[in-house]
């Protein structure tokens, strides 16, 4: 009970943090931080269905579809409210994810994987399309606005930032409470041993199938949090390779928790920011490079590594 | 009646392609346990190497017959090199590894190999069209059809009786046989895994990159073509049955024939037919339709 | 029988093309027996097993379980409706601790998702798993890596497991296979010490005659697919059929007594 004690407290502590630095940080970096919190918050949901031994290669489906929901609240339902918008969109996406659920659960190792990066290809190709929906340049998303007080420049850059902040730590928390009960820990169980885990009464699909829709839930909000802060949707946030970019960021948070995950995406986004400085048309060959050396040379991924410092390996 | 017939046909070739790309595909997984994603890349630069040559040969001269030619040396060339390089270069130090983890790796190699592709040809379609031509066209039953797309289902008929002679009627067929049950026992007998490991690899790419070659007189040679390709063959191969043969050939021709069937009856279903097909194939048989036999586990 | 079986197969077959690796078994358990698998290797004991606890599918006949047959079910189901079972080959979690394997199985003997949603360390689950720890013999190994735990104690685990779902009837595998013939009885005392106090009723599997001697009420014998026998262990034992099949050669002690005896009946 301590330790998660003690992540509360951390958790309270890294938002006082990140909410002071809206302060006196300039734009570029806050939006900067931002998107890394809203692929973190992508991140809580993938670790989910990690620990079960499934990565889905085409998870940015949900991202995406987050996105293109918070982007048409406002021109086909008339809604403005940023946090309704928020709502919506990871209602549907989890809504999604929940039907799916019923096919994917049913799957796993590679043939999850690839099973997820077909449902995201089929969505991509559907939204290219689409006319109607900007095809692939997509369409710009309507600035936030909380409460009927509309935001502009600056202060919807840090409005949005907050926002981001508070959902993604309130997040982190929820997972970090979820993975110390019971069923937390069948996930696990399910990727050692999936037999035994049938065999002392509980169902490994069932259980599958509700990380995937939470999951599916969590990357939809962090879609519509990146469509409103950065006022554009397009395809490419369904794009494989958008997933490639989640798939980066659970690897590298291995085996490490919330932390873990909070803290790949943060590298990611660096890497990220460095990339475009110098090759920004390269940054496939820039992740799948980074992929292929943590799978190479780091095979239980970064934060198992913060892990083991000060333990007797045995 | 004549739409039946061209769904018949345009299934048939198109089945035939599918072949030509899964078969290297399912074989590497059978052998390898490596589900290789960057499969579809394979076949990429199959098909820019060869529309690169051919861009070049026939830059002052007439269509001819050597475009075939040329065709089955860069795809074995463009084969035998990334091959080498991919297998020894990374699949190497992976061995042992999990199928998702060796997967993954693939993964990471689609997305740089998508992006070496685009440093080396650039962003512009890449013509290749001389051979497609050359064989002028049929006419059956009012349908007139290029006979370049014949070419297609003599090829994977052909690469078809090949793999079948290989894995059936030679030695390096029976120890790769020993190798997909059992790796470690076939090691301890004295099978050398690790160049059948490698010779495994190279076979699958040039399979790819001939299919790419052979592809590219009839597409846009363009960015893009890895990840489009690879989805859809790893639905063949699991209809089929992963690691079988005889499963890719079946696999291909059905998803072949209902790929055709929809695009002349029912359009607006084209993008989902192939997933609905491989989802209805598992929910009868989870393993596909030739699995390889599983043992007791508990 | 007044009362219906716990535990009832009607006619249960079940081929893998030519070969019938079950072939029509009936048989009734009653609540409170406690009944040994008896038979050569390839009988068909553990595929019947595998049946009873819905791994495999019978190509025909029926299994009751408490009236209701379980043909179709899931293990989950099955366990849900009071059936539990520990394996051959212990089937445990590499990475969770021992003490971790009983929180955990504790806390899915509740079986609700309320339950499931309950923290794992909670101190009251601790004291229970501890509790169970103990009547296993298993504290001072409480806080191990299953991975580096020997043998005899991970059967003990996944027997312990079993138990913690408080199960009507308990299937064991082979409880004592790959565990030294020292360690065989006090495995045994310590398995049996808990099923007395449960008052579970026990089906299992097992090769060593001197282990099933000293706990059944009743031994089903099985040859090639076939049930032989079933009854108590004196008329079971001194079965002609049953001696040549399945005991000849199983011990010394009944090398020695077997012939003599099987010329009397």
């Amino acid at each position: 009970m301590n330790s998660l004690r003690r992540s509360d407290a951390s958790l309270l502590g890294l938002l006082a943090i990140l909410a002071a630095t809206a302060l006196f940080t300039p734009s570029w970096l806050m939006s900067l931080l931002a998107v890394a919190l809203a692929k973190s918050l992508v991140a809580l949901g993938l670790l989910l269905l990690l620990r079960a031994g499934l990565v889905p290669f085409g998870h940015a489906l949900y991202y995406c579809l987050g996105g293109y929901v918070a982007g048409l609240g406002t021109p086909w339902l008339g809604i403005r409210d940023t946090l309704l918008l928020l709502a919506l969109a990871s209602l549907l996406s989890g809504s999604v994810a929940f039907v799916a659920g019923f096919l994917m659960r049913r799957y796993r190792g590679i043939f999850f994987a690839m099973l997820s990066m077909a449902l995201s290809m089929i969505l991509y190709g559907v939204l290219l399309k689409s006319q109607g929906l900007g095809s692939s340049d997509g369409f710009t998303v309507a600035r936030a606005s909380f409460f009927g007080v509309q935001t502009a420049g600056v202060g919807a850059i840090r409005s949005v930032y907050l926002l981001t902040a508070v959902v993604t730590l309130l997040a982190a928390w929820g997972v970090s409470r979820y993975l110390a009960t019971a069923m937390g820990h069948v996930g696990p169980a399910i990727r050692e041993n999936e037999v035994r885990v049938e065999y002392l009464g509980a169902s490994p699909s069932r259980v599958i199938h509700m990380e995937y829709t939470a999951s599916g839930a969590l990357a939809g909000g962090a879609g519509a949090l990146v469509a409103v802060l950065v006022g554009q949707v397009d395809p490419g946030m369904g794009f494989w390779m958008t997933s490639g970019e989640f798939v980066f960021i659970a690897i590298l948070a291995g085996a490490g928790g919330i932390w873990g995950s909070l803290a790949a995406a943060f590298v990611l986004e660096g890497i990220h920011a460095l990339a475009f400085e110098y090759a920004p048309q390269y940054w496939k060959f820039v992740l799948g490079a980074a992929l292929l050396l943590l799978i190479v040379r780091f095979p239980s991924g970064l934060s198992s590594i913060l892990k083991t410092r000060g333990k007797v390996p045995s | 009646m004549s739409t039946l017939l061209t769904i018949l046909i345009d299934g048939l070739i198109y089945g035939a392609w599918l072949f030509l790309v899964a078969a290297g595909l399912t074989l590497i997984f059978g052998v390898m346990k490596v589900l290789n994603i960057a499969h579809g890349n394979l076949y990429a630069i199959g098909a820019y190497v060869a529309a690169t040559a051919m861009g070049a040969w026939f830059a002052d001269r007439p269509p001819s017959f050597a475009a075939f030619a040329i065709q089955l040396g860069t795809a074995m060339v463009a084969g035998v090199v990334m091959g080498l390089v991919l297998e020894r270069g990374v699949l190497r130090r992976l061995r042992g590894r999990d199928e998702v983890s060796l997967a993954l790796a693939t993964y990471a190699l689609l997305l740089v190999l998508d992006d070496v592709i685009q440093f080396i040809w650039g962003t512009s379609a890449y013509p290749a069209s001389a051979p497609y031509g050359l064989l002028g066209s049929s006419e059956i039953n009012d349908l007139r059809f290029n006979n370049y797309e014949f070419v297609l289902l003599a090829a994977a008929i052909a690469v078809g009786l090949l793999l079948w002679w290989l894995l059936q009627r030679t030695r390096t067929g029976r120890c790769l046989a020993a190798i997909i049950r059992d790796p470690e026992m076939s090691a301890a007998m004295g099978i050398d895994v690790e160049r059948l490991y490698l010779a495994t690899f190279v076979l699958g790419a040039v399979l790819a990159a001939l299919g790419g070659a052979l592809t590219a007189p009839m597409i846009q040679v363009a960015p893009g073509l890895g990840a489009e390709v690879i989805v859809v063959t790893f639905a063949v191969i699991v209809i089929g049955g992963m690691g079988s043969i005889p499963g890719a050939a079946v696999g291909a021709l059905v998803v072949g024939l209902a790929r055709a069937a929809t695009i002349h009856l029912f359009p607006f279903a084209e993008v989902f037919i192939v997933y609905a097909v491989m989802a209805l194939v598992l929910a009868v048989r989870p393993e596909g339709l030739f699995p390889q036999a599983a043992l007791r586990k508990i | 029988m007044n009362t219906a079986p716990l535990l009832e197969t009607r006619e249960l077959t079940v081929r893998f093309g030519a070969v019938v690796a079950v072939n029509k078994v009936s048989v009734r358990i009653a609540k409170g027996d406690v009944v040994g698998l008896i038979g050569t290797n390839g009988a068909g004991k553990t595929t019947f097993l595998n049946m009873v606890t819905g791994y495999l599918r019978p190509t025909s006949g029926d299994i009751l379980l408490d009236g209701r047959s379980t043909l179709g079910r899931s293990p989950r189901e099955l366990v849900a409706h009071g059936m539990a079972r520990s394996f051959q080959v212990p089937q445990l979690f590499p990475a969770m601790t021992v003490r971790e394997h009983l929180l955990f199985a504790l806390a899915l003997a509740d079986g609700s998702t309320r339950g499931l949603l309950k923290p794992l360390h909670s101190a009251q689950s601790q004291a229970r798993a501890s509790e169970v720890l103990g009547r296993f013999g298993l504290q001072s190994i409480g806080e191990r890596p299953v991975s580096l735990v020997p043998q005899g104690q991970r059967k003990l685990i996944d027997i312990a497991m079993a138990l913690s779902l408080k199960p009507k009837l308990l299937l064991l595998d082979e409880p004592t296979s790959g565990v030294s013939s020292a360690e065989k009885m006090p495995l045994m005392e310590v398995v049996f010490d808990v099923i007395r106090a449960s008052g579970v009723t026990v089906l299992f599997v097992e090769h060593d005659m001197d282990v099933v001697r000293r706990y059944v009420t009743r031994i089903l014998a099985f040859r090639d697919g076939l049930m032989i026998a079933d009854g108590a262990p004196d008329e079971v034992m001194h079965d002609a059929q049953v001696a040549s099949a399945v005991l000849r050669g199983k011990s010394k002690a009944n090398n020695a007594a077997a012939p003599a005896k099987a010329g009397a009946a």
